[in-house]
């Protein structure tokens, strides 16, 4: 029992560290829209969604490389969220309109965009053809991973240090925080608020639209609402790791990953699910801002 | 979907209209009815039973029934809505006055649709109902699609002789009532033959990741691996098992999720080896059935499917028990029903004391080879 155990260890491990990666890099850009622009945007899913289709028709029809289709796809849906956020969210914005008016033109958006997709497509599932990427697998010790797996992790972590880079070293950067401290202040001390929300608009679409490629070309399972099954994990990893806070969106979805994988692999399958929503519930109890966030201090 | 079967669900409601109305034709045919799911998002299936249908009407019809009258079908539409299946019933048994009825579609039509027809003591024949339960919502009720209960062990069996299975993984869908069934029916059988079950993992049906599980099962070494889920998963678990390395020996046997073309269209060589029980394929060499693929194809320029299958042969068995019954009356129909003995597409058919269908020598069991199935040799 304890010698299968440890056999088992290494490819669960790096199993898990897969699955963890697919969930942080899902939640990346929802964690980015919400740090900055402080709404809750359900039509991210939807630009999850957007991605790999695009990028499974850029590969299929017009016989684009994946190298190519991927950064496309991305381009071309960042695009889509400028565009959405300017018709649905900048009208509220400008109203001042509660938080909550927000959270609900997205839900209707979204449910409009998902039916509109389904009737578009199907629900059946596609795969993007299988010669994009070499499915040969990568044989180190005991542990085997193919090529995707690899793009996945290495993509999350090289776009956590970008974002990273982005927000702390740069002047855009800096506006990008004066925006998510304070609107009204930020437009007055001078930053073009309007460009920072497009901006920020197109970097999460983009990365949005690159999670759905990469974990479309990872798992095979490309159909219209398989963003809005990634939605339920990526609420969780982003409010473990701290709303708008892209440090915490990486360890909370490594450690929702590893430890689904554990439980998986050693306990039983059937509690495979509940293992991040028991984090969930347990972080709400004892740092209700999320492992990493900081409590918003109040200001006279 | 295509512009075919655009045109064709265009024409649906004429079709139907048409049906109604040329159906009360001549007081010396015979007119039974039917109840279909003809438009709707689940329309392929009613019309591709109504296809089946249709085709053992035209050779019905070439000698006629009870002394050569001619048989005649009432379609009532139901749009997959439980309902209007009822308010059929209704119609076709207080207007139509029909000695039977053919349908519904869905199992929860039955459900529905089956106390009706079986207080009005009309006999009614499921064509494609495969849930528990069916045929005891009472004597009237009868069906001819052999429930996934019948198919699995089959399966199974073959596994077990062809290849010497003897320890098995079992995984399944835990929130889905289909996967879980199968399920069920699959853990059942494993035990009767003694096939020895590793351990059971479950999934979630719109899960893709099934790595953790996968690995688990790799490091127990099975023969094979069973699975009970819809075809989504069922592909995305071929791939996955064979990006964790999992021994191509090992075989992979699926309940009916696993019997669509589209396994081998997402999963690829990754399906290959994989075996799953069908009660029809349309490369079954019996002279019975290659005669009914070509007329089907020569009538409906398309391949029947196996509810096409299941329809032809069932009107075969139901206008054979009219001539038996020697009138179109619903009690002498429903005698005859449960005396019948016929062999169709589907191989030798008789109904069990419960009406359900008894035979599952008709039972294929099908292996995927380069993203087709085949029969299993």
């Amino acid at each position: 029992m304890f010698a299968q155990i440890l056999q088992q260890l290494p490819q669960q491990l790096l199993n898990g560290l897969v699955l963890g990666s697919t969930y942080a890099l899902f939640a990346l850009g929802f964690t980015l829209m919400f740090g900055v622009l402080g709404v809750i945007n359900l039509t991210y899913g939807f630009y999850f969604t957007t991605g790999a289709f695009l990028a499974l028709y850029g590969t299929k029809l017009l016989a684009l490389p994946i190298w190519l289709a991927l950064p496309a796809a991305a381009i071309v849906t960042g695009g889509i969220a400028v565009l959405f956020d300017a018709a649905l969210l900048t009208p509220l914005r400008r109203k001042k309109a509660p938080e909550l008016a927000s959270l609900m033109v997205t839900l209707g958006a979204t449910l409009l965009l998902y039916s509109l997709m389904t009737a578009t497509f199907g629900t059946e599932i596609r795969r993007l053809p299988p010669a994009v990427i070499s499915h040969a697998a990568i044989i180190v010790g005991s542990v085997r991973m193919n090529w995707s797996q690899i793009l996945i992790m290495g993509t999350t972590v090289a776009i956590v240090a970008a974002l990273l880079a982005l927000i702390r070293g740069t002047r855009f950067g800096l506006s990008m925080r004066a925006l998510a401290e304070n609107g009204e202040a930020a437009q007055l001390m001078g930053v073009n608020t309007d460009a920072v929300v497009r901006l920020v608009s197109l970097i999460s679409g983009a990365l949005g639209a690159t999670a759905g490629v990469l974990i479309g070309l990872n798992f095979n399972a490309i159909q219209p609402y398989m963003g809005e099954s990634m939605m339920l994990k990526g609420f969780a990893v982003i409010i473990i790791g701290g709303l708008g806070n892209i440090k915490g969106a990486l360890i909370a979805g490594l450690v929702i990953g590893v430890l689904e994988v554990l439980t998986a692999g050693f306990l039983s399958s059937n509690y495979k699910d509940a293992v991040g929503f028991i984090l969930l519930v347990t972080t709400l109890w004892f740092r209700p801002v999320g492992l990493f966030g900081r409590a918003p201090i109040k200001r006279a | 979907m295509n512009k075919r079967t655009l045109a064709t669900l265009a024409l649906l409601p004429l079709a139907a209209a048409a049906a109604i109305w040329t159906a009360p034709a001549k007081a010396e045919d015979v007119t039974i009815g039917a109840i279909e799911i003809l438009t709707g998002p689940n329309s392929r299936y009613g019309v591709a039973i109504k296809n089946g249908f249709d085709l053992a009407l035209d050779e019905v019809n070439k000698t006629g029934v009870l002394g050569g009258k001619k048989l005649v079908i009432q379609y009532e539409d139901t749009a997959g809505n439980k309902d209007q299946a009822v308010s059929a019933a209704r119609k076709l048994i207080g207007i139509g006055k029909v000695p039977l009825i053919l349908g519904p579609t869905l199992s929860n039509e039955m459900f529905a649709a089956g106390p009706v027809a079986n207080e009005q003591k009309i006999p009614i024949v499921g064509t494609s109902t495969t849930a528990a339960g069916i045929t005891a919502i009472g004597p009237y009720v009868f069906r001819t699609s052999l429930p996934e209960s019948d198919v699995i062990p089959v399966t199974l069996k073959a596994a077990q002789t062809k290849f010497g299975i003897k320890k098995v993984a079992v995984m399944y869908a835990n929130d889905d009532a289909f996967s879980k069934s199968g399920y069920d029916v699959f853990k059942a059988s494993l035990e009767k033959l003694g096939i020895e079950t590793l351990t059971t993992e479950t999934f979630g049906s719109k899960d893709s990741d099934f790595s953790a599980q996968l690995t688990k099962i790799k490091s127990l070494n099975p023969d094979a691996i069973v699975v009970s889920a819809l075809v989504e998963p069922a592909s995305g678990i071929l791939l996955d098992a064979r990006s964790i390395g999992l021994d191509e020996k090992i075989r992979f046997i699926g309940g009916n999720g696993f019997n669509s073309p589209k396994l081998g269209d997402i999963a690829g060589e990754a399906a290959d080896g994989t075996l799953v029980g069908s009660p029809w394929f349309i490369a079954k060499a019996d002279p019975l059935n290659t005669k009914f693929v070509a007329d089907y194809r020569a009538k409906y320029k398309d391949d029947p499917d196996q509810f096409s299958a299941q329809a032809y042969d069932t009107l075969h068995i139901v206008a054979n028990a009219i001539d038996k019954a020697g009138a179109a009356d619903p009690e002498k129909i429903k005698t005859a029903l449960q005396a019948t003995k016929y062999t169709g597409v589907m191989g030798p058919f008789s109904f069990t004391d419960n009406r359900d269908p008894a035979d599952s020598s008709g039972v294929v069991v099908l292996e995927m080879k380069g993203g087709k199935f085949q029969i299993l040799k």
